[in-house]
């Protein structure tokens, strides 16, 4: 490989950037959860619409805190997920948001991280209360766990910066 | 088998980054103001580079051509000479601002026998900030002098850091990011008056045509500079080095007239970089001056038209005069210059989207901003080749790209 950092952004990421679908809050949303933070600089929050009794994404949307690959990477998971089962949405990898975007380069896999750390949230909010289906693992994902990992390190650096013991790296 | 994958991913990165061009489009109008990253150029000095072009000669070789070439050297070591009021002393031409910064620390600390400390403020340029830290793995210790909320070294501290193991200091004159104009001269003070053998090194490249310069009064050794930050073509830097100060090289070579940077010089570009001198050296105090009342217009009129807006960096004459730097809350900076961008407006942020390690601007970090105000900076430049319609068109611009990302943002209480 060439040691030339490579773009962050497609063409695709650009035009979903320009034109996100499924933006904004959704007031009758039946399952609502947020990854990240402010501090991460990165945040998305995901509203999902759920027929009861198919346990079928009706709609979804997104709000987002960050980067252009962030707000695309959201716009493209919602898309992805409506008219889906849970089951379903619970199966889609940030690799595979990552490739639908023509490949995010490592420095941006943590928005495909995140936005699907949002859904999944967002889908075991829905459960909490409810009979839990067998699909649905106990402990967390890899990719669950990777985002949580994510804002813990932003928790780390930020606290670090807060209290002023700032070291060079 | 390695080649053609090679080829395969140049192939998709050049098809990408080409189809980004086309679909972004061209904006109406356009107003570059990513001066931080890559200057503008003035067309005389654009001018002259095509001039020296065609006299060939290298300034080391004993011809007419060679003699040709060396002139037009010369001339550039005195325009520079001239502008920043050196003392006696030599003038190394590098090919870029990071070069000159990276020959200054690395090679006097090659040349040093027996100090080995180096002290640097938290804000420096990251080329003045990790050939330091590299030095460390060299038996060098580092020390970061740490600044006030408005980017200001704290002199106290310094005092308490120089001793007779200090090979340098190393503080920017204009810092890159916030614009914060330091006391060269009072810094050298307390350094020499700690220890008159400790040499002091000024990044300057943001001083230069900004703030007037007077090296050998404020009692500065060595001092750095960038074309590119003059409007002087890119490819050439340069290095002033006292005369009493002993430099090793850190480039090996041969076919050259300067011992300290071998290979073949720039010299269409450092005949551009002469005639930018020579500009910013007629024009100075109207520069100067025009560059603060668009720099103003700029800040207060975001200020009069977006809220939840804070300055980086102090106002008035302590700032550099094409310095604005500012943070939209609410609004992540990579993402804002993105849509800046679509509506042909150029700027850079320090959000950590826009590094390569995902932690913000260090140097916002070192004047005490929150990760929140950090990600949501963006950095603009202006220049004497802007003018009040550029600014009027910014602050058309901005609002209306803030309110769009602000309206994508989860609604959460801070
Ligand atoms: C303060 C400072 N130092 C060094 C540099 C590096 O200069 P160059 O871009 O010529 O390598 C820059 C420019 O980006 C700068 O602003």
């Amino acid at each position: 490989m060439s040691s030339r950092i490579p773009l962050p952004y497609s063409p695709k990421v650009l035009e979903l950037f320009r034109n996100p679908k499924n933006l904004g809050r959704m007031d009758d949303a039946n399952a609502v959860a947020t990854a990240g933070s402010l501090a991460c600089g990165d945040m998305i929050t995901m509203y999902l619409k759920i027929d009861d009794r198919a346990e079928r994404i009706i709609d979804a949307s997104f709000e987002s805190y960050g980067c252009a690959a962030n707000i695309a990477t959201a716009s493209l998971l919602t898309e992805m997920i409506k008219g889906k089962s849970l089951r379903e949405a619970w199966n889609i990898s940030w690799k595979q948001l990552s490739d639908e975007l023509g490949g995010l380069p490592p420095i941006k896999y943590h928005c495909g991280v995140l936005a699907v750390g949002a859904l999944r949230r967002a889908i075991r909010a829905y459960y909490r209360g409810r009979a839990k289906p067998d699909w649905l693992p106990d402990e967390l994902t890899p990719d669950e766990k990777h985002a949580l990992e994510e804002e813990e390190l932003m928790k780390i650096l930020a606290k670090r910066i807060s209290e002023g013991g700032r070291n060079s790296h | 088998m390695v080649g053609i994958k090679l080829r395969q991913d140049l192939l998709e990165q050049l098809e990408k980054v080409r189809s980004l061009v086309r679909t972004h489009g061209n904006p109406l109008r356009e107003v570059y103001l990513d001066l931080e990253n890559s200057g503008l150029v003035f067309e005389e000095a654009l001018a002259a580079l095509h001039e020296a072009y065609r006299i060939h000669g290298n300034p080391s070789i004993t011809h007419r051509p060679g003699w040709r070439a060396l002139e037009v050297m010369l001339e550039a070591e005195l325009g520079l000479m001239d502008l920043i009021g050196a003392g006696g002393g030599e003038v190394v031409f590098t090919h870029s601002g990071t070069e000159a910064n990276n020959l200054a620390i690395m090679g006097l600390a090659k040349a040093s026998r027996g100090r080995r400390k180096i002290i640097v403020s938290q804000i420096e340029h990251l080329s003045v900030k990790f050939p330091a830290e590299r030095l460390q793995e060299h038996g060098f210790k580092l020390v970061e002098i740490p600044v006030d909320e408005e980017g200001f070294i704290d002199l106290d501290h310094l005092a308490d850091q120089v001793d007779d193991n200090t090979l340098m200091v190393s503080i920017a004159a204009v810092n890159h990011e916030i614009g914060v104009v330091q006391d060269l001269r009072a810094i050298a003070e307390v350094v020499k008056d700690k220890s008159p053998e400790a040499i002091i090194h000024t990044d300057a490249c943001d001083a230069l045509g900004r703030i007037p310069l007077d090296l050998e009064h404020a009692g500065i050794d060595m001092a750095s500079f960038s074309g590119h930050k003059i409007f002087a073509p890119k490819g050439v830097g340069a290095l002033y080095v006292r005369e009493d100060v002993k430099l090793e090289p850190i480039l090996h070579g041969q076919l050259s007239s300067q011992r300290l940077w071998p290979g073949a010089e720039n010299i269409p570009a450092i005949a551009g970089f002469t005639r930018a001198l020579e500009i910013f050296g007629k024009n100075f105090d109207e520069y100067r001056s025009r560059m603060r009342r668009l720099r103003d217009m700029l800040i207060d009129g975001i200020f009069e038209r977006v809220d939840d807006v804070v300055l980086n960096g102090p106002r008035g004459d302590r700032r550099a005069p094409d310095n604005v730097n500012m943070s939209f809350l609410y609004c992540e900076g990579e993402a804002l210059t993105v849509e800046l961008s679509l509506r042909g407006v150029y700027v850079s942020s320090g959000s950590a989207c826009t590094s390569r390690t995902l932690e913000p601007s260090h140097v916002l970090l070192a004047i005490r901003r929150s990760y929140e105000v950090a990600h949501g900076s963006i950095l603009m430049k202006v220049s004497p080749m802007h003018d009040e319609k550029d600014i009027e068109y910014v602050l058309e611009q901005m609002p209306e790209a803030v309110k769009r990302l602000r309206a994508i943002s989860p609604k959460v209480v801070m």
